[in-house]
């Protein structure tokens, strides 16, 4: 049969060996996506199944218009994006920067760089748990010892210090990921326009403005496109550390995705925000390779 | 617009000295290459002279101040690379103007420089190019033009013309000369092709494992090569170097052929010395066919292995003594494999050296 194929139906040969491929994307990505686009539009309740089939369009979404708590997750996940993104890109360029200048042990100080990476989010939150305890963690005590107060700082109590708190284990697990980035276009770039630029009368921090950061850039939006998707469904850490307390005040848009879902059962909302927490994600996406897209341009002359 | 000065200059990387102490003065205006194989330390004396690479000892005097311990930027020199060096995210025209912004030059001054070194150098239509969007050899001239808007004391080039095609090279050989007329400067200019050394030069500096072997015009270190190793470098194709021995008034080659001692050296050997007789392939040509037949010459019979016509000559490939020897024919004469051609070797131009060190014996 297949030879009666190839000699009298070329032309549908090519769709016959896409169909697997077509399959596997139907069943794992397109209908489970349309599937929670269409339950997005129901009142959906976990333990009321027959919910599935009332139709309601569109008003779950416009009903998250008034809903305070959704925006107030919205714009605190943006927030904690925008503060863990920036703090890891100036700690990861800092750190590749120095590792750049070793000349001795860097393949070892690359790989330890690396750790953090291999821990699981859960524990490294349970780990932050513990350090920022405000009884037994080492931060309080650390600071006890050394007198510089003499109170437990409530670290995971206070709304503002929880979030700091998590903020700190997030950049903690991921700066690492920046740096190997940010190191591997050390690595790549090339030596003359450096040196040419110093002969040109440059000093170290104009050499690095006009001509390392540059040549970085399209690495920093690579680095970027993947936190900013990363650190945007943050879930792990936050459930861990805090769950999303005190009162709500670290609830981030999937912690709170998860709340309503699982806890409440209501999956529909739950869906109909989970399609809003991603075209913020794909918004991020956007702007940062069409930054990427622009730096890149010129890369081709870098050589 | 400066003399550089160097002084026992020598660079180790670790306990690894790679350029034993050299010194050398370069004149104002004086375009000097400096010549020699890979790893010879000529790009590395090129790069302690423009500050990337730190002096292990000696001293480097631009304009009389000594820049021993001074960075790139304030030693006023400007460098064109092999591999062009251009900023990649930057323009052509903010490629050549970016030192001077550096320098803190008004926008005017910025502006009207740039205009002149892109009207030198033939750019003046690629001034919102990217670099990636050139060819070879207009990366290579905004390269150079990105040296000349800073009117700097010193020029240095380091193997510039090594990227690009043979006859790209030959153009911009000519353009860099033309330059270096129509901006008066001083050149240091690092290449391992003796044909851009002797077109270039006003002197070139011969190095050698991190020593100089000699330092002359072009026609002395051409004329008279101070060893061997110069004398095989400059000059192409290389100068035929056949061992010999002094016996009897004549030099005796391995397989018994002898040839007479130049008469201005017969004074400087001894009989049974062991010697090296240079001769370029200019200088050994069957009869009739010479270059420069005047003058004291000998005659020696070649076998042709291979001839290669060029047109109005040819070069020769024979053996003499077990070894091979390049001669050159003058004239439309077709040459064919198997010939025997009686030539004349130019005894007037032909040198002696030691065999031991390879010094020639007319050297000092």
């Amino acid at each position: 049969m297949l030879r009666a194929l190839r000699v009298r139906q070329t032309a549908l040969a090519p769709l016959i060996l896409l169909t697997p491929a077509f399959t596997v994307m139907l069943f794992v990505v397109a209908l489970p996506l349309a599937f929670s686009l269409y339950t997005s539009m129901t009142p959906y309740r976990l333990i009321r199944p027959e919910t599935l089939d009332i139709f309601i369009g569109t008003r779950n979404y416009v009903r998250l218009w008034d809903n305070a708590a959704f925006w107030a997750a919205f714009w605190r996940t943006i927030l904690f994006l925008a503060i863990a993104l920036n703090a890891e890109l100036l700690l990861g360029l800092g750190i590749a920067l120095l590792i750049n200048k070793l000349t001795w042990g860097q393949r070892t100080l690359r790989t330890i760089m690396m750790f953090p990476m291999m821990f699981s989010p859960i524990l490294v939150g349970f780990q932050f748990k513990f350090i920022f305890n405000d009884n037994i963690g080492i931060v309080n005590n650390a600071l006890q010892s050394l007198g510089l107060t003499d109170r437990a700082i409530p670290w995971l109590v206070d709304a503002q210090l929880a979030m700091f708190s998590i903020i700190v284990a997030e950049v903690w697990m991921s700066t690492s990921i920046f740096a190997i980035l940010l190191l591997a276009g050390l690595l790549a770039m090339p030596r003359d326009p450096v040196e040419a630029a110093k002969v040109d009368g440059c000093n170290s921090w104009q050499v690095f403005r006009h001509i390392t950061l540059p040549f970085l850039m399209p690495f920093i939006f690579i680095a970027m496109t993947i936190r900013s998707l990363d650190v945007a469904r943050a879930y792990d850490i936050v459930h861990v550390m805090t769950g999303g307390g005190p009162a709500g005040r670290t609830e981030l848009l999937w912690t709170l995705i998860a709340r309503v879902g699982y806890d409440n059962a209501r999956m529909g909302e739950a869906n109909a925000m989970a399609y809003v927490s991603t075209l913020l994600s794909i918004a991020f996406t956007v702007f940062f390779f069409r930054k990427l897209m622009a730096a890149r341009r010129y890369m081709g002359g870098a050589e | 617009m400066a003399e550089i000065s160097l002084k026992k200059v020598v660079k180790s990387y670790g306990r690894t000295p790679v350029v034993h102490g050299i010194d050398l003065e370069i004149a104002d205006n004086e375009f000097v290459v400096l010549v020699g194989p890979s790893g010879c330390g000529k790009s590395t004396t090129l790069r302690m002279i423009a500050g990337l690479e730190d002096i292990s000892d000696g001293e480097i005097r631009i304009r009389g101040r000594l820049v021993n311990d001074l960075p790139p930027r304030k030693r006023n020199i400007s460098m064109v690379f092999q591999n062009y060096a251009l900023y990649p995210h930057m323009s052509v025209r903010d490629n050549l103007g970016f030192g001077l912004k550096i320098a803190g030059q008004s926008r005017s001054v910025v502006a009207e420089r740039v205009a002149e070194a892109a009207g030198i150098l033939g750019l003046s239509d690629l001034l919102d190019r990217l670099p990636a969007e050139l060819s070879g050899g207009q990366r290579q001239r905004v390269a150079m033009g990105r040296a000349i808007v800073r009117h700097p004391d010193a020029f240095l080039f380091d193997e510039p013309l090594s990227n690009l095609d043979a006859k790209l090279r030959g153009q911009m050989r000519a353009e860099i000369k033309k330059l270096h007329q129509k901006v008066a400067s001083t050149i240091v200019y690092v290449t391992h092709d003796q044909i851009e050394a002797m077109t270039l030069a006003d002197r070139i500096v011969v190095m050698r494992d991190g020593h100089i072997d000699q330092v002359g015009t072009p026609m002395e270190v051409f004329n008279h090569p101070v060893n061997t190793f110069v004398a095989a470098f400059i000059g192409s194709p290389p100068m035929n170097q056949l061992p010999a021995v002094v016996d009897a008034g004549r030099l005796r080659l391995e397989d018994g052929t002898t040839i007479a001692v130049p008469e201005r050296l017969r004074a400087r050997v001894r009989a049974g010395q062991k010697l090296i007789l240079g001769v370029r392939p200019d200088d050994i040509s069957p009869e009739g066919y010479g270059l420069m037949e005047d003058g004291e010459s000998d005659r020696v019979d070649l076998l042709v292995d291979i001839a290669e016509p060029l047109g109005m000559e040819s070069l020769i490939y024979s053996r003499l003594a077990g070894q091979e020897v390049q001669a050159k024919l003058y004239g439309p004469r077709l040459v064919a494999p198997g010939e025997r051609l009686t030539c004349r070797i130019s005894l007037s131009r032909a040198h002696l050296f030691d065999a031991g060190t390879g010094r020639n014996l007319e050297a000092e």
